[in-house]
């Protein structure tokens, strides 16, 4: 045992550690506005995601969320239940950090000609910032203060290019579309808190439990379903997807990745933790009448379809992979789909094992992107044609992302929808299983559309050399190696994933 | 450890060449591939295994280390040689050397890619006949395809990208229906079983009583059977045997003779290995039901495949159709399900992969002096290039199963084999169907060699035609030499496969 024991909200330290850097960046700038320094930038933001990343995963070491039956320390929980810090936090708190670290390394190169960089590291750092708390955050109110945290700061990013046309107008359709989400997101807050008289996610659950809020059972369901709302738009699943194609196709590649990866985690955590903890399956569907999960199944599968079929008919390549994104968004969402059937916790496990991997797969593919607008090569399919004749280490590590995201083995993607297929079976979803398997073959077809521009075609038009900035090419070849180096690894986090999820569900 | 020694070095070796600067890498991937063959002959000497892998017999090299545990299941890193993997492992290791020689002198753009996804092609092909989970095994199984879909269609022939295209969706839809379906058998299997470990899953279908609970509604021996099938089907396409094998010939037609060498020599073994490890072992009911159409389908794909080839005008195509048909007999040889006609399958295996890669080389030596493949566009080569000409009429006989040659033995074994067949009905009929299609198979080598090699000689194409280099031809001889050993002494292999192929009659209940 401890010597001595720390005060509680030094659970936070991730969130705190990233919200410290990005004071820090702004300390930085506000010395010498005038000149920017793009190492210290970077290597700030970078440094501050690292120590975030390494203090979640020693408390995962340290036990910090295991039940103490096991040896493990326990749920910490801060202020008064308002936050909690469990193996779920701890998982997605994980998976955030390392995408923004991945982002922040890319980002060096990336921004080299741009103006606002200290802004930008900062913003970056307090959108991290939000979503970690996110991953803590265990009441309606501080789940909502989180979500804003982490989008207010994304609105300014993806239009931080303000002489882009693109850039801008993808900003402002973002932030109208958030800000509307938002407005019914807080609406369905209100209802809930109407019908059950608490925010706290347990009492809510208790509430619904004992009886009380019998006569306010449409109220809740309506309150329940603005809250899916307010999910489906920063998971950017239908029917809240619209902006997504145009945020990360407008936003510097560097963001689409933060946004398509670590953002869509973000929303994931509170998804899986405001319905299993305040809405019980059971409980909550003898109060409103219907089970809740009947509308992740329909999104589940409408998502999936969706976003595979737009994005192979798409020109663009970014696009394609904004599509594809909201496609994964999908498949993730069988993990709240799954969860009323007794194996309920390997389907949430096997959706955030999806959601790790895709930090690594996604990120991966849209930081080529960024790299090909470093270089300028162009934005469609025909303008990547024969890329790897001159960087074959850059092709060969988006080829890996690209298979790993059709779920091709032996790569990281396989094996989460393979968790996702036969858990899903397990739980009775046929369709859904059957619904993944169509897709995900659909998704090959797009994803090999790529590879065959960068590796088979020949080039269109002569290119000159290309350069092979630093950052962006270690933050590639990172996201690949990860990609593949998460294979001998899968057993920890498989356990990690449908314990945490075994946690919340009980 | 030494299967992860051979993988590794494999794997470890791709990733050097593929830095490595274009000029030294092919010697660097003959350099470095050179190791693992070392290391797959001191396996063979030091073997010390016996009995079928599946079916409780003592694994050679095994090593079985828990991987991952999701659910009631466990997947775990599992890998070990039986009579039947460890001759195929030797195989690939000694075509993957000499396809990189043969390499040399073909390849002249972007080389250490090139020679990297060989290497690679090696690391996985090894870890496919090793692999005894069924999710190793299914990750080694699709890991092949992707750098062969990128041989061919970075380095193919002008219609490239449309076989390779077509290559891997054709194979990639085929592992789907095939995985499917497994997974389907083992979630049918019940509580009984834990594991993707195969010889377990195979006890509890050959020893437990099969499927014994409904799926999805389905009863047990309904599951089975569509399993059975299904999982036939996923594998035919690999064979290929007729009517899935459209692939192959644009895959070959269209791939470096290197790619070729593989695809022949390695890639389609692996369907028929894959038959007899999951179809032939797990499922001996069902191969006594279906044993008829399976058999007619064997005698199809050897008739009508040796038909196709004798109607095609190109070097290439004539040899690639003349897998459809050799394939052919491998699978009349499994049906037969008796000692000698699996056992001679499984040597067909090695004795055809040997062969065909003879003639893939043999063509491709052609083809880089005469920039040609059309039998009408030449004749005569024997007056210019005696050496490459003498080396394909060789193979040519190795073939038609001249005696002596390894392919004599293999095909005689079958014929032996699958003519005293008490499983399958109509067994005679069947074999002498087959033994038929010998004859087509003389008559189209012999016509074709007869046109170019014999006769005056004649060249359509400009091209001076000078001495072939030593390295395009010494990987022929080691070719012939080796086929030439196994035709005098087959013993070397023939009787660790029919010691690890016993058990499986046995629980078969055949002869």
């Amino acid at each position: 045992m401890a010597i001595f024991e720390l005060p509680g909200w030094t659970a936070l330290a991730p969130a705190v550690l990233l919200a410290a850097t990005a004071l820090a960046l702004f300390v930085i700038d506000s010395i010498s506005p005038t000149t920017t320094n793009r190492g210290l930038l970077a290597g700030t933001a970078t440094a501050g995601s690292l120590a975030a990343l390494g203090v979640a995963v020693w408390f995962v070491l340290a036990g910090v969320g295991t039940p103490t039956i096991d040896g493990g320390r326990g749920v910490i929980d801060v202020l008064n239940n308002q936050f909690v810090v469990d193996q779920l936090a701890l998982f997605f708190m994980i998976v955030i950090t390392v995408v923004t670290a991945l982002v922040t390394v890319a980002s060096y190169d990336y921004m080299e000609e741009h103006a606002y960089q200290a802004e930008y590291y900062s913003l970056v750092l307090l959108a991290a910032t939000g979503m970690a708390t996110m991953a803590a955050a265990n009441s309606l109110v501080t789940i909502f203060i989180a979500l804003e945290l982490s989008s207010l700061p994304s609105y300014a990013l993806v239009a931080i290019l303000k002489d882009n046309r693109g850039s801008v107008e993808g900003g402002l359709k973002y932030f109208l579309i958030g800000a509307l989400s938002s407005a019914i997101f807080l609406y369905g807050i209100s209802l809930v808190y109407g019908a059950t008289g608490h925010l706290q996610l347990e009492t809510i659950a208790d509430v619904i439990g004992n009886g009380d809020a019998n006569d306010y059972g449409g109220l809740l369901g309506l309150g329940i379903l603005m809250l899916i709302g307010g999910f489906a738009y920063k998971t950017a699943s239908v029917p809240f997807h619209f902006w997504a194609p145009e945020a990360y196709e407008g936003a510097p590649a560097p963001i689409s990745a933060f946004l398509s990866s670590a953002s869509k985690a973000a929303g994931f955590v509170i998804a899986f933790r405001v319905f299993t903890e305040a809405f019980p399956v059971a409980q909550t569907a003898s109060v409103i009448g219907v089970d809740w999960t009947v509308a992740f199944i329909v999104l589940a599968v409408v998502t999936m379809t969706l976003g595979n079929f737009a994005a192979a008919t798409q020109e663009n390549v970014k696009r394609m992979l904004a599509y594809s994104s909201i496609g994964h968004a999908g498949y993730a969402l069988i993990g709240l789909a799954g969860i009323s059937a007794d194996g309920g916790a390997l389907v949430m496990g096997a959706a955030m094992m999806h959601l790790l991997v895709y930090g690594f797969m996604n990120t991966g593919a849209f930081l080529f992107v960024a790299l090909a607008e470093y270089w300028g090569v162009g934005r469609t399919f025909e303008d990547y044609n024969g890329l790897a004749r001159q960087a074959p280490v850059a092709c060969f590590a988006l080829g890996i992302c690209l298979f790993s995201l059709a779920g091709i083995p032996p790569l990281g993607g396989f094996w989460s929808k393979y968790f996702l297929y036969t858990s899903a079976l397990d739980a009775g979803l046929l369709v859904v299983a059957v619904a993944l398997v169509v897709n995900s073959a659909l998704s090959l077809y797009y994803y090999s559309r790529l590879i065959k521009a960068v590796w088979i075609e020949d080039p269109i038009a002569e290119r000159d050399s290309l350069s092979q900035p630093i950052g962006l090419y270690a933050a590639l070849v990172v996201a690949a190696v990860m990609t593949v180096a998460l294979l001998p690894m899968f057993g920890p986090v498989a356990d990690m994933a449908v314990n945490a999820a075994t946690a919340v569900l009980t | 450890m030494m299967i992860e020694a051979l993988i590794a070095v494999a794997l470890l070796g791709a990733l050097v060449t593929f830095v490595a600067p274009n000029r030294i890498a092919g010697k660097l991937a003959f350099a470095i591939s050179l190791i693992p063959t070392a290391l797959a002959l001191w396996l063979f000497s030091a073997f010390d295994g016996s009995g079928n892998a599946l079916l409780g017999g003592e694994l050679a090299f095994s090593s079985n280390v828990e991987w991952i545990q999701f659910g009631d299941y466990t997947i775990s890193w599992f890998v070990g040689l039986d009579g039947i993997s460890l001759p195929l492992v030797v195989m690939t290791t000694i075509l993957v050397t000499l396809a990189i020689v043969s390499s040399w002198t073909p390849i002249d753009e972007r080389e250490s890619q090139f020679y990297g996804l060989l290497l690679f092609i090696e690391a996985n092909l090894i870890g496919v006949f090793a692999a005894l989970d069924f999710f190793v095994w299914f990750i080694f199984w699709e890991a092949v395809l992707i750098p062969m879909y990128l041989l061919i269609g970075i380095w193919g022939g002008p219609r490239r990208k449309y076989a390779a295209i077509k290559f891997f969706v054709y194979t990639n839809v085929a592992s789907l229906v095939m995985f499917g379906a497994f997974i389907a058998l083992v979630l049918g299997l019940g509580d009984g079983v834990t594991s993707f470990a195969l010889p377990e899953i195979a006890d509890a279908m050959v020893n437990g009583g099969g499927v014994q609970t409904a799926l999805f509604g389905v009863d047990p021996g309904t599951l089975t059977a569509i399993v059975f099938v299904a999982m036939f089907l996923g594998f035919a396409v690999k064979v290929p045997v007729v009517p899935f094998h459209t692939w192959l010939p644009d895959a070959h037609v269209e791939a470096p003779t290197p790619a070729s060498v593989l695809l022949a020599g390695v890639l389609l073994k692996m369907g028929t290995y894959a038959l007899l490890r999951f179809n032939f072992t797990m499922f001996p009911e069902q191969v006594e039901a279906y044993a008829v159409p399976i058999a007619a389908i064997a005698v199809i794909s050897v008739i009508y495949g040796a038909l196709l080839a004798l109607a095609q005008t190109d070097l290439k195509r004539i040899v690639a159709y003349s897998s459809v048909s050799s394939m052919g007999y491998v699978i009349l040889g499994l049906i037969a399900y008796t000692e000698f006609g699996v056992s001679g399958a499984t040597f067909q295996m090695v004795s055809h992969g040997l062969i065909s890669g003879l003639m893939f080389m043999a063509v491709g030596v052609i083809y880089n002096v005469t920039h040609t493949r059309m039998v009408t566009d030449m004749s005569g080569l024997a007056d210019r290039m005696p050496v490459a000409a003498g080396v394909l009429v060789a193979g040519a006989f190795g073939y038609m199963g001249l005696p002596l040659m390894s392919g004599f033995y293999g095909e005689f074994t079958i014929f032996f084999g699958a003519f005293g067949s008490e499983l399958l009905a109509y067994s005679q009929v069947f074999t002498a169907l087959a033994m038929f299609g010998i004859v087509i198979v003389a008559g189209y080598l012999l016509f074709a060699l007869q046109r170019t090699v014999f006769g005056p000689y004649h060249l359509e194409t400009d091209y001076e035609i000078g001495r072939a280099a030593l390295h395009d031809i010494a990987p022929m001889f080691v070719l012939l030499g080796l086929i030439i050993l196994l035709g005098v002494a087959p013993e070397l292999i023939f009787e660790m496969m029919k010691d690890a192929v016993t058990p499986i009659l046995e629980t078969g209940g055949g002869l």
